[in-house]
């Protein structure tokens, strides 16, 4: 029989103790660094820096030796789980598999040394790899143009939304209100405040999706747009999306794409066919791009031929002589990045999109669907599932029967996951689900991992009793005192209090832990 | 093609069959027949791992870089050395493949490498609180905006013309959306001037030390004009020059934001890069994105988490402090053990070089004939020189005697302007052929 190949519990542990921080390993008078012999004349600081501006003394930082700093570290990422230790289902995160060769493409130095500022006649590959990854993007996406700036979904989603008020302003117009789903990522309204608007959030129908009835409601001439995720945070297919994109035309409102979610529709539909005018892509999740422990991402936004002038710039085109240059749209918003965006992780996002191809990009929506659903039926039974039809790439289930018999919350369901050797689905999310456990298995992981997955789930639900309230208890630390860390909030370690202070001025540091700068 | 579905047909089959279905397309069904894609993307057919390579390969030499072309180029982004032992730890693939640390129990690696990031970043800015990372340097100088208009309930922004050009173009992009306004200060030979005629009193004002021209700023005089006028002084620093000068936060600074690339990451062509942010503690429930806090687990052992969440996106919503969600969180742990590796005397050694050699190539376009100097105050680790012709020629005839002469500057900052960087990896040599090359360029 094929064992699971995303299941963690092997992972022998050497023990329980915490790591002392970088800090507490500190000898003084050790070090770990050397610089290269340059020959430069070796003046003295005094020499160089006028006295009001040099400091008195040497910033103080850890001073630790290379084979310590890297022990470390070591063992701080022996106390981490990641995608490529076994399955990460946690919904609306895509945290599918990384392929290495996507690393390599990010590491070569013909990429990694280019400086952002050297002229395009020194960068042409750097400007190709661009262009050719935005236009494969806005094929993708059903779109006409693209800016690669943004750095990160929720900036593209600023970007976005500037966007739509430049082209508002363009018509003359100022509307004020943009629509959102009570099933939005928060993101989503924090940028409409950003962006200077403010947010009508219409409910969810007993289907899951947007309410259009509700929605026509909302919708007036002072509505700028609408921004949604579809499929949409509940995994569900936004059925109605054409009707919903002529209403929201219909008032002169533009449509926003969260895509979020784009992993289940590569290849078989596109936001632009669906009426989309502006687009965000999380090139972290749908293109494998790795999420580094919360970012870099990186999160372009495609845009229709009618708001292609207002693209922030410059923007790499290519030029007539057949090369490749910079250009700044006619009417652009201005730049959102301080140089072009999460360059690296574009390149990354390239080389799997060469990798998989078309073809291969709509197989990865194809297993992420199968996966979804085929989990979902899995844990009809074990779970409430509060919108029982085909869905996406995701699905959500709830924890209510759990919590009704034994008082077993969403909470205790995902660390007890722990516990079973996998990361725990999104718990909580989307707000319109009471006890939500959001689960996104992705296309990588096998049939193999996905029994292994509902099989623990399942008994999980099964063998519910008070003492779930106790997972984990094979972590290297178990649950923690969050109240505490918000109470006494201790954001360095020069700010905790020091156990036996020795002298007056430690006790000082004690009460007031700024008092030292 | 290369795929990384591990599904054989058969298991596609079984899947299938166990909800009932004959085809993957059926899955589809709920999408409205009018919105499928009829036709295959139309891109390349999917290529093996080798052919991914080549082809990378192919566009990565397309760049003049690297060891063929000796960077003297700054403005933001610098070329420092990155030891083996950041760039093999950092990317281990538990760090690289892990997401926000949102199950703090299985998460205390990313967390606690945050927890000391926070720490050195706090103690390079010489203020008690550093949030987890934002986007890059222009992005935490908008981020400081805000912070500076909400503490402040005030929407006009002094921002000298010294911080970075690029990085007052983002702030005024995104002040469209929050309706604030950026009121420039002038620089007089290469410092700010603070003389504003009376307008409406500012959120926050702005100065970069050094400089965009590399010039160290008066910083006691802007805490002067922020206090008389009620605002925020947001400083923005360079993480390697902190290690000779006082800090920010000594000098009177509300708000420190800075560009990290510095401390850790190559120049990678912009990005990814890291936005270092700094802040008092009467601004803790202002700080945009995570913020990494010590606590405490049930059986008491110390642990790190994620604190102060209700600022944030996904419980506040429309009332966040910011809309950032995922940041920067690998390139700040990059930036965490570069600065232990460097560590105390390591820092202030960097610094030092970068002077030195910067000094050294600053002495020697001097005595160019036609090379002036563009500005007089004093710099530190970059300069800027006025040249006898455009310097965007220069810099592509440089290239050809295989140099990255600099950064031609904004026409804000008068004609001819060329912005010269040097790092501790210039060595003597280099830097005299550079002054060779620019001396026959230029003649």
């Amino acid at each position: 029989m094929t064992a699971p190949g995303g299941r963690a519990t092997s992972i022998p542990l050497l023990g329980r103790d915490e790591e002392p921080t970088v800090f507490e390993l500190s000898a003084p008078g050790r070090r770990a660094w050397s610089f290269r012999t340059t020959g430069v004349p070796e003046w003295s600081a005094e020499e160089l820096v006028p006295p009001e501006h040099l400091a008195d003394e040497p910033l103080p930082l850890a001073e630790v030796s290379e084979r310590d700093l890297v022990a470390h570290y070591t063992r701080l990422s022996a106390r981490q789980y990641s995608v490529d230790l076994g399955a990460y289902p946690l919904g609306s995160c895509t945290m599918k598999y990384n392929p290495k060769l996507c690393d390599d493409a990010a590491s070569l130095p013909g990429l990694t040394d280019a400086h952002p500022a050297a002229p395009a006649s020194l960068t042409q590959g750097w400007l190709e790899l661009l262009v050719a990854l935005g236009e494969s993007l806005c094929e993708i996406t059903g779109m006409a143009d693209i800016t690669l700036q943004p750095p990160a979904g929720a900036a593209g989603e600023l970007t976005g939304l500037l966007l739509m008020r430049a082209w508002h302003d363009a018509q003359g117009r100022s509307p004020t209100k943009v629509v959102i789903p009570d099933s939005a990522h928060g993101t989503n309204p924090a940028s409409v405040t950003l962006g200077g608007y403010t947010t009508v959030t219409v409910p969810s129908d007993d289907r899951g999706c947007v309410d259009l009835e509700a929605l026509r409601r909302a919708l007036d001439d002072d509505v700028a747009g609408i921004m949604l995720t579809n499929p949409n945070t509940l995994g569900l297919f936004e059925e109605d999306i054409a009707a919903i994109a002529a209403a929201v035309h219909e008032v002169g409102g533009l449509l926003y794409y969260d895509g979020a979610n784009l992993n289940a529709i590569l290849g078989v539909t596109r936001p632009g066919d669906m009426g989309f005018d502006i687009v965000h892509m999380n090139l972290h999740k749908t293109f494998a791009v790795p999420h580094g422990g919360g970012g870099p991402g990186a999160g372009p936004v495609a845009v229709s031929e009618r708001l292609a002038p207002f693209l922030p710039g410059p923007k790499p085109v290519r030029t007539d002589d057949g090369g490749f240059g910079w250009s700044t749209p006619e009417r652009s918003i201005g730049r959102v990045h301080g140089w072009h965006g999460n360059a690296l992780a574009l390149a990354r996002a390239y080389s799997y999109i060469l990798a998989n191809g078309g073809d291969g990009l709509r197989r990865v929506a194809e297993a992420a669907v199968l996966n979804a659903n085929w989990l979902r039926d899995r844990l009809r039974g074990s779970y409430a599932i509060p919108f029982d039809r085909p869905c996406m790439h995701e699905c959500v289930v709830s924890a209510t029967p759990l919590k009704k018999a034994a008082g077993v919350k969403a909470v205790d369901v995902a660390k007890r996951l722990l516990e079973e050797g996998f990361h725990a689905p999104t718990t909580y999310f989307p707000l319109v689900v009471d006890e939500a456990l959001m689960i996104e298995p992705t296309e990588t992981e096998s049939p193999q991992t996905l029994e292994a997955l509902a099989d623990a789930l399942a008994r999980i639900a099964e063998e519910a009793s008070d003492e779930d309230h106790q997972a984990p208890r094979t972590t290297p630390v178990r649950r923690l005192d969050e109240a505490r860390a918000a109470r006494s909030l201790i954001p360095t370690y020069d700010a905790r209090p020091h156990p036996e202070p020795e002298d007056d001025e430690a006790a000082e540091t004690l009460e007031a832990p700024s008092a030292r700068y | 093609m290369t795929s990384f579905v591990p599904h054989t047909d058969a298991e596609i089959d079984e899947m299938l069959a166990r909800l009932g279905l004959s085809s993957l397309d059926e899955l589809f069904t709920v999408v409205p027949e009018a919105l499928r894609l009829m036709r295959p993307l139309d891109l390349a057919p999917g290529m093996g791992e080798p052919d991914v390579a080549a082809e990378m390969g192919r566009l990565a030499s397309a760049n003049a870089t690297g060891a063929g072309l000796v960077c003297f180029a700054g403005g933001g982004a610098y070329d420092h050395e990155v030891p083996a032992a950041v760039r093999r730890v950092a990317f281990r693939s538990e760090f690289v493949t892990a997401y926000t640390p949102y199950q703090p129990e299985v998460a205390q690696g990313v967390l606690q490498a945050l927890f000391e990031y926070q720490t050195l970043v706090s103690r390079l800015a010489g203020l008690p609180i550093a949030n987890a990372s934002l986007y890059d340097g222009a992005t935490a100088l908008v981020e400081a905006g805000n912070l500076a208009a909400a503490a402040t309930k005030r929407t006009a922004l002094w921002v000298s013309a010294g911080v970075n050009p690029r990085w007052r173009e983002v702030l005024r992009t995104f002040a469209v959306g929050t309706g604030h306004s950026v009121v420039d200060l002038p620089l007089v030979d290469g410092r700010t001037s603070f003389d504003l005629d009376e307008g409406e009193p500012p959120a926050a004002v702005v100065v970069a030390s050094p400089n965009h021209l590399g010039c160290l700023e008066e910083t006691a005089e802007a805490r002067r004009v922020a206090t008389e006028t009620g605002a925020l002084l947001v400083v923005c620093v360079d993480p390697v020059a902190a290690g000779l000068l006082r800090t920010a936060g000594s000098q009177g600074a509300d708000v420190v934001v800075g560009e990290g690339q510095p401390l850790g990451t190559p120049l990678s062509f912009g990005g990814p890069y890291l936005g270092l942010f700094a802040c008092g503690l009467e601004q803790v429930r202002r700080v945009p994105g995570r913020l990494v806090g010590e606590t405490v687990d049930v059986d008491g052992r110390r642990a790190y988490v994620t604190t102060l969440r209700t600022r944030e996106q996904d419980i506040r919503r429309e009332k966040a402090t910011s809309n950032v969600c995922t940041n920067q969180t690998l390139i700040a742990v990059a930036c965490a053990l570069q600065l232990s590796w460097l560590g105390t005397t390591g820092l202030r050694e960097l610094a030092l070089r970068c002077a030195r050699g910067t000094r050294f190539a600053r002495e020697a376009l001097l005595a160019i004939d036609g090379v002036e100097p563009l500005a007089g105050a004093p710099t530190l680790r970059e300069f800027a020189v006025r040249l006898p012709l455009d310097p965007a020629v220069v810099v592509e005839r440089m290239a050809e005697d295989g140099f990255l002469a600099g950064i031609p500057l904004e026409p804000e900052y008068g004609r001819d302007g060329l912005l010269v960087a040097v790092t501790e990896r210039r060595t003597r040599a280099e830097i005299e052929a550079y002054a060779d090359a620019m001396e026959k360029v230029v003649r």
